[in-house]
């Protein structure tokens, strides 16, 4: 396998033995690696099809599995967004449309959009796709348990969907769910709906914690030879502390979940304190609405990290290739990477500064919240850098990427204005809010999927993406998200409320009127646009280029594979090597402009490569 | 972690050497099985969940306008005509920690390849877990008994009767899973599974001593689980 790897790389390859075998000595050999401390890992083959396309035990299938499953609530949500749109530029034109709807498509997206779409996309599909092959091992590390964690998810995804046909529908109390209203009688999916969501979180949180031990521990425990903690490619990095934030947010959810549903179904009151309905008393008394508002921002703040950091990561990766230049401060990316995640479990409460919490609360988690844009910033500086004086190539992948730092500086920025108290309490609740959180977590990590499926894709399917296509999907969506958020932060500034089904004959209405109808229209075809992609797929699968290996010249291991698309057990006969980190490009003197994280220092003529 | 041998490796020792150590390549944790190490982030993750229940306890407890019930009274057991406070979660406890005796018995026999003593060892902490669970049952009927519902009681706040089924409940549920693995391995370990690498009938991977050291360490964590819930239940 080495042979053939090596010669595609341009380099003439020693015998392979010296390679993989333990029989070189510490002194003297400078492509000596010491030898495995763990034995070859004991995987179970599928047979039949039941067991290796539906209960596979393959981290590569299962994070098929997982990408499909999400993007099918993926698009469930964009059409909800759609219905959205089309009531709030073209008030009462679907006639079936009332308020009770609207309030249920608005959380039904959000709740589907944050965890059943973009946490599950990232962590679950390029996680396990991708956290195997780039660390050299041969699957997760308890294949049977990622099985079960795909199928949890999946069972997860299905009661959320059934909430849509239970008497009441769906709830409608928002994606945050705020008790008390919730779960009292008025809002709309207050009887079965919001009890199916919480059971389906409460599935989703037990699905994923055991998607995430098989991530840190093949991450922590099973790299191959070689591969040390700071020669990981940053996908890894991103991937891998997402997942530790994950592992310890979620409880949060699962709690305030558990507890909210024991003040429905049995009549608790953890959450919810006297009420009085036309003049009667509820049964309820005495509990802590803003209880839940801390377990939910616990678990909500760095969940926007569970879903930016495997993004910044693959965003990395993905720009030190395709611009054939290092990442710029990759020991610097990161300790960013580790101490945003880090940070991010300090600063929840920034999204209660109208909760009514004592004001010193906020003034700290505003403290802590503007800290945050330091390591962040430090992550832009660092794209940037790594694409100065780069060998750029303008494809699709690079035009996503590029897309990536303009949406998530755009949103970074709006991010400082929310975080300081005295600016965010007049724009809490409006559009401005709903522009900079789209911005800054739904269109700037939607970028780098869109930008990792083009780059990646050739190596699950073996062949390319229509480049044409490519480039029209991203045009229309980078210029029509513009069109979208952008004139939302204007909305915002002139108060226009969010989550509110019309504006009636309010003053807001005159002068947004025109903006609203022209972000609907926006969004109808960027969503449509999105059906590109899925049309480029399915043509490629059938008529596409074929990729052969490594069609970027990429240096990580995933290129590396005995064949392409890897097969179960991703390496072949023997694993590989690790001799450097994966951003040896463009290396002065090389014979190539990449050296490949198996190339031997021996290999390396010619040139001065840094140690890494 | 320095009389471990891990070929062709050199432990460095203080500060600098630990970030080497940690580091590496290949593995983080030198010598530490995935299983162990799957088990202890769990247990991290766990850590979290009762942390969020028991801090939502305390903030429940101070911010309900209602006083909060004695616990020395609600949770007091007559002996002999005598009420004794806590008689019952004394016990409950005591056989809780034993249990975790005898798990931590088991592993070292179970290390040691005596398959005998390791099953029996087991099997006792099975039912000293068995024990536990069945004490809590009676503790959860007396109190029902009582007229304590999750959503009332005739002590005081409501949110005593709310905590309290619910957190011991979850505790518990943890305790009869744990009960249940501990029936299955004691099986194992009597039928030789973990000599003979016979392949595990729903994950068929090869069975290992290794399985009893985890389960132990989920079990050892259950029980300092109940330490903190005891404490923040029934002493404060």
């Amino acid at each position: 396998m080495s042979d053939e790897l090596n010669n595609k790389s341009g380099y003439q390859t020693q015998s392979s033995e010296t390679m993989n075998e333990y029989s070189g000595t510490a002194v003297g050999d400078m492509d000596y690696v010491r030898p495995a401390e763990v034995a070859e890992q004991d995987l179970y083959h599928g047979h039949t099809f039941l067991t290796k396309w539906v209960f596979c035990q393959d981290a590569k299938v299962i994070g098929v599995q997982y990408f499909l499953t999400a993007v099918f609530t993926g698009i469930v949500g964009l059409i909800l967004s759609w219905l959205m749109r089309l009531q709030l530029g073209f008030p009462g034109l679907a006639g079936f449309m009332t308020a009770e709807h609207y309030y249920q498509f608005v959380t039904m997206h959000g709740m589907i959009m944050v965890v059943y779409f973009l946490t599950a996309l990232f962590l679950g599909g390029f996680g396990n796709y991708l956290i195997p092959l780039m660390v050299g091992a041969r699957d997760m590390v308890f294949p049977y348990v990622n099985m079960l964690s795909f199928w949890m998810f999946f069972v997860a995804v299905a009661v959320l969907m059934a909430s849509f046909f239970v008497p009441g529908g769906p709830t409608g109390s928002g994606w945050t769910l705020y008790p008390p209203q919730a779960i009292l009688e008025g809002t709309p999916g207050s009887g079965a709906g919001i009890l199916l969501m919480l059971i389906s979180l409460s599935l989703f949180v037990i699905g994923f914690t055991m998607g995430g031990l098989n991530y840190l521990i093949t991450v922590l425990q099973a790299r191959t030879r070689g591969m040390t903690l700071m020669r990981m490619p940053l996908t890894v990095w991103g991937i891998f502390t997402a997942t530790v934030l994950a592992m310890l947010a979620f409880p949060a959810l699962l709690v305030s979940s558990i507890m909210m549903t024991l003040d429905k179904v049995l009549g608790t009151s953890f959450f919810m304190p006297t009420i009085l309905k036309a003049g009667e008393v509820l049964e309820y008394g005495g509990g802590s609405p803003i209880l839940f508002q801390h377990l939910f921002w616990f678990f909500g703040h760095p969940e926007v990290y569970i879903v930016a950091l495997p993004a910044f990561g693959i965003v990395s990766d993905l720009i030190s290739v395709h611009s054939r230049k290092n990442i710029f401060g990759y020991r610097m990316m990161v300790w960013a990477i580790v101490g945003i995640g880090a940070l991010s479990f300090f600063v929840w409460a920034h999204h209660m500064y109208v909760s009514g919490m004592n004001p010193w609360f906020g003034f700290f988690f505003a403290t802590t919240t503007l800290i945050i844009a330091v390591p962040t910033a430090m992550k832009v500086y660092n794209w940037i850098l790594t694409l100065w004086r780069g060998n750029i190539r303008i494809n699709t992948v690079m035009l996503w990427c590029l897309g990536f730092i303009v949406t998530f500086v755009n949103g970074g920025i709006t991010g400082i204005f929310l975080g300081n108290v005295s600016v965010d309490v007049p724009l809490s609740d409006t559009y401005f809010v709903i522009a900079h959180f789209h911005m800054v977590m739904g269109i700037a990590p939607l970028m780098v999927i869109m930008g990792a499926v083009y780059h990646w894709f050739p190596l699950v399917a073996g062949r390319m993406l229509d480049e044409g296509l490519g480039k029209l999907h991203f045009w229309i969506t980078f210029l029509g998200a513009y069109s979208i958020y952008f004139p939302m932060h204007y909305l915002g500034f002139i108060g226009v409320p969010r989550r509110y089904f019309e504006m009636y004959d309010s003053p807001y209405m005159t002068s947004a009127v025109g903006m609203n109808e022209f972000i609907s229209i926006a969004a109808f075809i960027v969503g449509a646009a999105q059906f590109i992609l899925i049309y480029n797929i399915i043509k490629t699968l059938k008529t596409g280029k074929p990729a052969g290996k490594n069609p970027w010249k990429a240096n990580s291991l995933e290129w590396h594979t005995s064949t392409v698309p890897p097969e179960h057990g991703n390496f072949g006969e023997r694993l590989p090597v690790v001799h450097r980190w994966p951003y040896d490009y463009s290396v002065p003197g090389a014979k190539d402009d990449f050296i490949a994280q198996t190339t031997p220092p021996s290999e390396v003529v010619n040139t001065e490569v840094e140690k890494t | 972690m320095s009389e471990q041998k891990i070929a062709d490796y050199d432990f460095k020792p203080g500060f600098k050497g630990m970030a080497h150590d940690t580091g590496s390549d290949q593995t983080m944790f030198k010598g530490v099985h995935w299983g162990k190490a799957m088990m202890w982030i769990f247990l991290l993750s766990d850590t979290f969940v009762f942390s969020c229940f028991l801090i939502s306890y305390m903030k429940g407890r101070a911010s309900t306008p209602v006083e909060w019930p004695n616990p020395s009274e609600v949770f007091a057991l007559d002996a002999f005509g005598v009420p004794v406070p806590l008689l019952l979660i004394a016990i409950m406890t005591f056989v809780l920690i034993t249990s975790s005796g005898t798990m931590a018995l088991a592993v070292k026999y179970g290390y040691e390849k005596n398959r005998k003593m390791c099953g029996w060892l087991v099997l006792a902490t099975a039912l000293g877990g068995l024990t536990f669970v069945g004490m809590q049952a009676f503790e959860w009927s007396k109190l029902i008994h009582e007229g304590v519902r999750p959503w009332e009681n005739p002590f005081g706040a409501a949110q005593f009767g709310s905590f309290f089924f619910m957190i011991t409940g979850f505790h518990g549920t943890h305790v009869s899973i744990g009960v249940i693995f501990l029936f299955i391995y004691a099986y194992k370990v009597f039928a030789g599974h973990y000599e003979n690498g016979k392949r595990g009938w729903f994950t068929s991977m090869k069975g290992d001593y290794v399985e009893i050291e985890i389960l132990g360490l989920y079990w050892h964590f259950v029980d300092l689980v109940w330490v903190f819930i005891f404490a923040f239940f029934y002493l404060w």
